[in-house]
């Protein structure tokens, strides 16, 4: 078990270095010159040039590149020309709202969309499996943004129940918190109930139809424990792959949530470093999201292996 | 004496896009206490579709349409609390597809136990561990801990046989349950249906598409052809005297190996479309007796002695 986490972190190293020099290479193919730029259609050009030397421009690519490496790798994504502050700890400001709400998201997918799912499924070709195929493609196939302003228009404005935007108070209690969540993360979390119930109905269908089900039935124990022992275990199996990798596409889908909802969240932080030019500060961000989305995707990896007898027993003792 | 196992009439009815079939379709027989009877016939004869009625568990587009079955006395063909798991119980043709991957094999032993008999979790596992132990499996109680994957191929049959034999059931059907084998391990698995005839009183209905095999074990054979039964008959005077033109054929292609340079013998022609069957007796298109009648006219059972065959050879006769 321990090789198995240890190839998976190796195989790590490849994907970081690439993502790191497409952050890199991404900054170098915007047009103009930063310094320029970053100075002002004004500025003098001995100034220009002297701020290039400072910022390590006049030097060739490969060397800037092994600068920005070894920068990167000592936790310094550089420094926020709009904020005048390090762009990590601008980050690390931001990301537990970020976190919250994906972790809510999801948490809301989840606990909808793999009953509904398992529902379909056992109720192939019925009402309800037209419903949840149906409510499923709504849910992959509406903006966010759009979703987020009907539930906004719908319960805080018609119906008065939950605040619109923003965070909520901590000194006005819980439930003032929680109420500010809730919005953001259904808007949020449908895109992922959509992937979710449909992913759960296919693999359910499928092993309802595996030969291994009517051994179960041949046994003749109870139903119910068909289903749950040994219909659905297996089934969750691939699901659990996607519901991992779900979460990094909420950590992308936050971006317009927080847009909506006024969330101060690493989402709502890009958009504003777009807007203004915030060059730096949209570099670290970028990589510091892929960073998360590729340990995101190593944590799931390693999670499938716990459950997956199969590579569990091929790495046992070792 | 009544039969443990009485099908009387069996008509399965199946829905398709292409419309309905039957099979099997009207088919009797028996099975006795301590008996071992074979059931051939090619696939799409209806010989697995039979097995999975008497199981209960038909697959969703088909129904009962004709027919009942009778276990021990009781009617069981609405499938509803049916005796599977406890006194009768089916081992299926390919082990490792059968068994749950996920799961440790002990676990899915043990559940059998638990769930129909309430045995607590030692007793299960004590009962398992021996079953699987006489069955052949060694180091029972550390194969318990496996899971399927790690089993061999004729590892895993046993372990589905113990599965099926922990009920001690009074009627065990078994499915083409050496086809999906090694041919060596065939013979071990082969050898270990012969055992359990032997050492047990459960009765065994044995499935197969090839003769040889369900010769080597039943006391009666069935042969069906296109979801009919041709030839019911005890296994020596089947094999000495085949009745059914189908029968003949088939005996006929078995390879002798005494005669070499032989040409391998074949019965012509293919097996009918069940969507649109033909007339009279079903196998009259291939048939090389063949009748005015045969085209016509389904053929009623003769009974001869001890053997059943339906073909209007024989209905002559028997007049």
């Amino acid at each position: 078990m321990g090789k198995y986490v240890a190839k998976r972190i190796i195989q790590v190293i490849p994907t970081l270095f690439f993502v790191i020099l497409t952050a890199f290479l991404l900054m170098k193919l915007i047009p103009g010159d930063p310094a320029m730029i970053l100075l002002g259609p004004q500025a003098r050009a001995e100034d220009i040039a002297r701020f290039r030397q400072q910022l390590g421009l006049d030097r060739p690519l490969p060397v800037q590149f092994l600068i920005y490496l070894k920068r990167v790798l000592t936790g310094d994504l550089g420094t926020s020309l709009v904020y005048r502050q390090s762009v990590l700890s601008l980050i690390l400001e931001r990301l537990p709202v970020t976190v919250t709400l994906s972790l809510c998201a999801l948490v809301i997918a989840v606990s909808i969309g793999i009953p509904a799912g398992v529902m379909a499924a056992m109720k192939h070709n019925s009402f309800i499996d037209l419903l949840v195929t149906i409510l499923a493609l709504m849910g992959l196939s509406i903006p966010i943004f759009w979703f987020g302003m009907m539930l906004i228009i719908v319960f805080s404005l018609e119906l008065g129940w939950l605040p619109a935007v923003g965070l909520g108070d901590p000194t006005k209690g819980l439930w003032d918190v929680v109420s500010h969540f809730i919005l953001p993360s259904l808007a949020l979390g449908i895109l992922s109930t959509g992937t979710i119930a449909r992913f759960t109905r296919s693999s359910m269908l499928e092993v309802l139809n595996q030969d291994y089900i009517r051994t179960a039935y041949a046994k003749g124990i109870r139903r119910s424990l068909i289903l749950y022992r040994h219909a659905l275990r297996n089934a969750l199996v691939p699901v659990i792959t996607v519901i991992g990798l779900q979460l990094g596409n909420l950590l992308a889908g936050a971006v317009l949530t927080e847009t909506v909802f006024a969330l101060p969240g690493l989402g709502k932080l890009m958009v504003d470093g777009i807007f203004r030019r915030d060059y730096m500060l949209v570099q670290g961000e970028v990589l510091f999201t892929a960073i998360l989305y590729i340990f995101v995707n190593l944590a799931v990896d390693i999670a499938y292996a716990f459950i997956n007898p199969k590579i569990r027993q091929t790495y046992r003792g070792v | 004496m009544n039969p443990l196992l009485l099908v009387e009439d069996l008509a399965v009815e199946f829905k398709t896009r292409l419309g309905k079939f039957y099979v099997p379709d009207g088919v009797t027989f028996s099975v006795f206490e301590g008996e071992c009877v074979g059931l051939v016939g090619e696939s799409g004869s209806g010989k697995s579709v039979t097995a999975l009625a008497i199981m209960g568990l038909l697959p969703k587009n088909a129904r009962v349409a004709r027919g009942r079955i009778l276990f021990d006395g009781v009617d069981i063909t609405s499938g509803n609390d049916h005796p599977r798991g406890k006194k009768m119980s089916m081992v299926f043709q390919n082990p490792l597809n059968s068994l749950n991957p996920n799961m440790k094999i002990g676990q899915q032993l043990c559940e059998v136990l638990e769930e129909n008999f309430k045995m607590s979790k030692e007793e299960a596992r004590k009962r398992v561990i021996e079953t699987m132990t006489k069955l052949g499996i060694p180091e029972a109680e550390k194969m318990l801990e496996r899971y399927p994957f790690e089993y061999s191929g004729g590892m895993r049959q046993r372990a589905m046989i113990a599965m099926a034999m922990l009920c001690e059931p009074k009627l065990l059907i078994a499915d083409e349950p050496t086809t999906a084998l090694d041919v060596t391990i065939q013979a071990q698995i082969m050898r270990l249906f012969k055992q359990l005839k032997s050492s047990s009183r459960t009765s065994i209905l044995f499935i197969s598409h090839d003769l040889s095999v369900v010769s080597q074990i039943a006391d009666r054979i069935i042969v069906m052809y296109a979801g009919k039964i041709c030839e019911i008959s005890p296994v020596k005077q089947l094999f000495e005297d085949p009745l059914h033109p189908y029968t003949q054929g088939l005996i006929a292609s078995v390879p002798d190996l005494k005669k070499k340079g032989s040409k391998l013998r074949s019965i012509e022609g293919n097996v009918p479309s069940l969507l649109d069957p033909p007339t009279g007796c079903r196998f009259h298109p291939r048939c090389n007796k063949k009748l005015e009648i045969c085209t016509q006219h389904e053929p009623d059972e003769v009974q001869m002695k001890d053997r059943i065959v339906k073909c209007w050879l024989y209905e002559k006769a028997g007049i």
